[in-house]
């Protein structure tokens, strides 16, 4: 009896101190302190984070970061970049030398629960496709049996492959190609029948690579979910609901027409209520998150709402439509949790 | 017999005759080596001018993507865009003038202190130039002082990356090394063996394990909070792994002077450190000249590898380049060569220095 009240006890005061520490805010409290949101990033993906000619970091993950900035800091520029590889990534935000980590990473369920890890939301659906030469005469992943393939190695692409082949009874075989430009190379010189990657991935490869993209089809079949979405530690809850309501934010001003030009106006003039609390003309939302009430407004003001995010981004550098990525309301899976 | 009598005639008679006679004593002298000199030109013809056309003739420098679509050679357009990014990285546009000047300035320290081989004057100012360079370095590169804003590291990038991982690798390298080869021959067996177990240690990975496990695993051992610098760990790594290399290179140099140096060292009452400095090192450093600068040049190589702990040496930003925009990717042969060709420059000069330096030490030894 004593011994469970002591280990009771014990228990409650760790949950008490570790309540005690999301609460704390430590993330919160430090990026409040040094002025900048620390950002990671891939170290070079079009569209989604690569540096421009003038060594800016653009893309839709980078435009994740400069939201949280701008809803936390009222500055979307305050923002520092570390590039980090798909190795590196994850122990760069578990030792702290990141707050957040938006770096096209896929929500798993090992990485949410085992690493210590709080997947805020989901900014780019993904999949992974194959991309093929017309003149090979397959119009489904089904045919492909005995094809060769062209896989980079290390990558959960190359495990997806051969479940894949696996579960429909065909054989492959896989060349496997570390660099991304030698590997494209190889299949546009033949070496291969078939190129598998990410859907975006492919896109971006048939019209930028090929000689002539209108030869080379992508199959209707996506073999794999690849939700991808920003990542930050476990342990500053507020931190996470800072970054996640501000993600969120960028799709419910898109759901409600607000854009970076449009958004002086309707801060002044729209009637609709879910508007105004948006925009913080009806104050609430930024008392809830602990932010100033203009988080959402200077969101939209300085980075754009997802579409605007998405289309300067991803559909200007990789010529990809909305698809997966619509709005709800237009057939695709963006829906904003509701800002009240 | 007098030295003169071996030479051959002087050849004389007018030009044409002259290069005739050449010819037919060094290109054609017997079947074989007309057969090999006509392969070779053979050769030369097939692989130069398709080189020359792509790279010059059908090449344009015209900084768009639509003048890159319209030739059939290189896209230099794609290195004159994108110029300012792979120098400099991602170092804040406006500030680039920084790395600029900071780079100008390593390679002034370091034309010094190798010219004060021909310069003597120069040798009092190595020391100097470096203890206020390194700091100017360090301001220009870093800031926060002096009006200059704040710079994260991680911003580096480019050229000055490359030549600062490099300079400074040399820099703590070369004396950590020469620590370990003495150590290695000592008499201490507990020096002795912590020596051998380091350098047989940091040989027998490669040097991506290193940098990968000071970036990746290190971290985890810190307590929470505490985060060392990346570039740090990567500048460490560096150090660490060309120091065991050039150990091994100065323990030959050591074996390779005579017992008697050594003896002789002992006779003039002098102390160890006294002997190794005025007799021993001096004759062991000149024979492994070419090693050494073997193990530099592997090493200013090596620092591309910073590329897989996320860091942008001068390869790294090639490749940031091309990714900047995706109708880029489709040049990397001409983002490549031109990395090349810079490496290539550079490595070229090192190794034309090292000859330089062999021959100029040698001047005792001439007859």
């Amino acid at each position: 009896m004593k011994i469970q009240t002591i280990l009771a006890a014990g228990a409650m005061t760790v949950a008490a101190v570790a309540a005690q520490n999301a609460q704390a805010g430590a993330v919160l409290d430090g990026i409040k302190a040094k002025g900048f949101v620390q950002c990671g990033v891939n170290t070079g993906l079009p569209g989604f984070s690569a540096a421009n000619a003038e060594g800016k970091w653009e893309g839709i993950d980078v435009d994740v970061c400069r939201a949280t900035a701008a809803a936390l800091l009222g500055d979307a520029n305050a923002v520092q970049y570390t590039p980090l590889t798909a190795a590196q990534r994850f122990t760069a935000l578990q030792s702290g030398e990141i707050d957040i980590l938006s770096r096209n990473t896929t929500a798993t369920t090992t990485r949410d629960a085992k690493l210590g890890l709080t997947f805020v939301g989901i900014n780019y659906y993904d999949g992974q496709g194959f991309l093929i030469p017309k003149a090979l005469g397959v119009s489904s992943a089904t045919e492909l049996d005995g094809a060769t393939v062209c896989v980079e190695p290390g990558t959960t692409t190359e495990l997806n492959l051969a479940d894949y082949f696996r579960a429909k009874g065909m054989s492959f075989e896989p060349v496997v190609i570390e660099n991304i430009n030698e590997a494209t190379a190889a299949f546009f010189s033949g070496r291969c029948d078939v190129y598998t990657t990410d859907a975006s991935g492919l896109a971006s490869i048939r019209t930028q690579m090929a000689e002539n993209p209108a030869d080379y089809v992508i199959l209707p079949e996506i073999i794999s979910k690849e939700p991808l979405g920003p990542v930050v530690a476990q342990g500053d809850e507020q931190w996470s609901d800072v970054v996640r309501w501000a993600f969120t934010a960028m799709i419910e001003a898109e759901e409600y027409g607000v854009t970076m030009e449009n958004v002086d106006d309707m801060k002044a003039n729209s009637t609709n209520p879910g508007i105004q609390r948006l925009l913080g003309v009806t104050p609430g939302m930024g008392e809830a998150l602990g932010l100033d009430e203009a988080w959402a407004y200077n969101i939209v003001k300085q980075v754009g709402n997802y579409g605007e995010s998405y289309e300067k981004n991803v559909t200007a550098k990789l010529g990809l439509e909305r698809g997966l990525n619509a709005l709800w309301t237009d057939g695709g899976l963006q829906y904003a949790w509701p800002i009240r | 017999m007098s030295e003169n009598a071996k030479l051959p005639p002087m050849p004389t008679g007018s030009f044409a005759e002259r290069a005739v006679a050449w010819s037919k004593k060094n290109l054609f002298d017997g079947w074989f080596n007309t057969i090999l000199t006509l392969g070779s030109i053979a050769f030369l013809l097939w692989l130069i001018p398709p080189i020359v056309e792509w790279a010059i003739v059908n090449a344009t420098l015209s900084p768009t993507i639509e003048g890159c679509a319209e030739v059939t050679g290189a896209c230099w357009g794609f290195v004159n865009a994108n110029l300012r990014l792979i120098l400099f990285g991602t170092y804040p546009f406006d500030e680039q003038w920084r790395p600029l000047l900071a780079m100008i300035v390593l390679m002034g320290i370091i034309c010094g202190s190798l010219g004060a081989v021909k310069y003597p004057g120069l040798r009092k100012a190595i020391i100097p130039m470096w203890l206020i360079g390194v700091p100017v370095i360090s301001i220009l590169m870093w800031g926060g002082v002096f009006g200059l804003t704040y710079v994260q590291n991680s911003y580096w990038g480019g050229l000055p990356l490359t030549l600062i991982l490099s300079s400074i690798g040399v820099i703590f390298a070369f004396p950590f090394g020469l620590l370990l080869a003495l150590g290695r021959q000592s008499h201490m067996p507990a020096i002795k063996t912590v020596s051998v177990v380091y350098i047989e240690v940091i040989r027998g990975v490669p040097l991506i394990t290193v940098l990968f496990m000071a970036s990746v695993m290190f971290p985890l051992f810190l307590p929470d909070g505490v985060t060392i610098d990346k570039l740090l760990r990567a500048q460490i790594g560096i150090i660490l792994f060309t120091a065991a290399y050039l150990a091994e290179v100065f323990r030959g140099g050591l074996q390779a002077v005579p017992r008697g140096q050594f003896e002789a060292g002992d006779s003039l009452a002098l102390s160890y450190w006294q002997s190794m400095r005025l007799i021993i090192l001096p004759q062991a450093l000149r024979l492994v000249i070419p090693p050494t600068v073997n193990s530099f040049i592997s090493m200013f190589k090596d620092t591309t590898l910073v590329v897989i702990i996320g860091l942008f040496d001068f390869l790294g930003t090639v490749k940031l380049a091309l990714r900047s925009d995706p109708a880029w990717t489709k040049y990397y042969v001409e983002g490549y060569a031109f990395a090349a060709a810079i490496f290539f420059l550079i490595c070229f000069s090192m190794a034309k220095y090292s000859a330089y330096l062999e021959k100029e030490l040698r001047k005792g030894e001439r007859r």
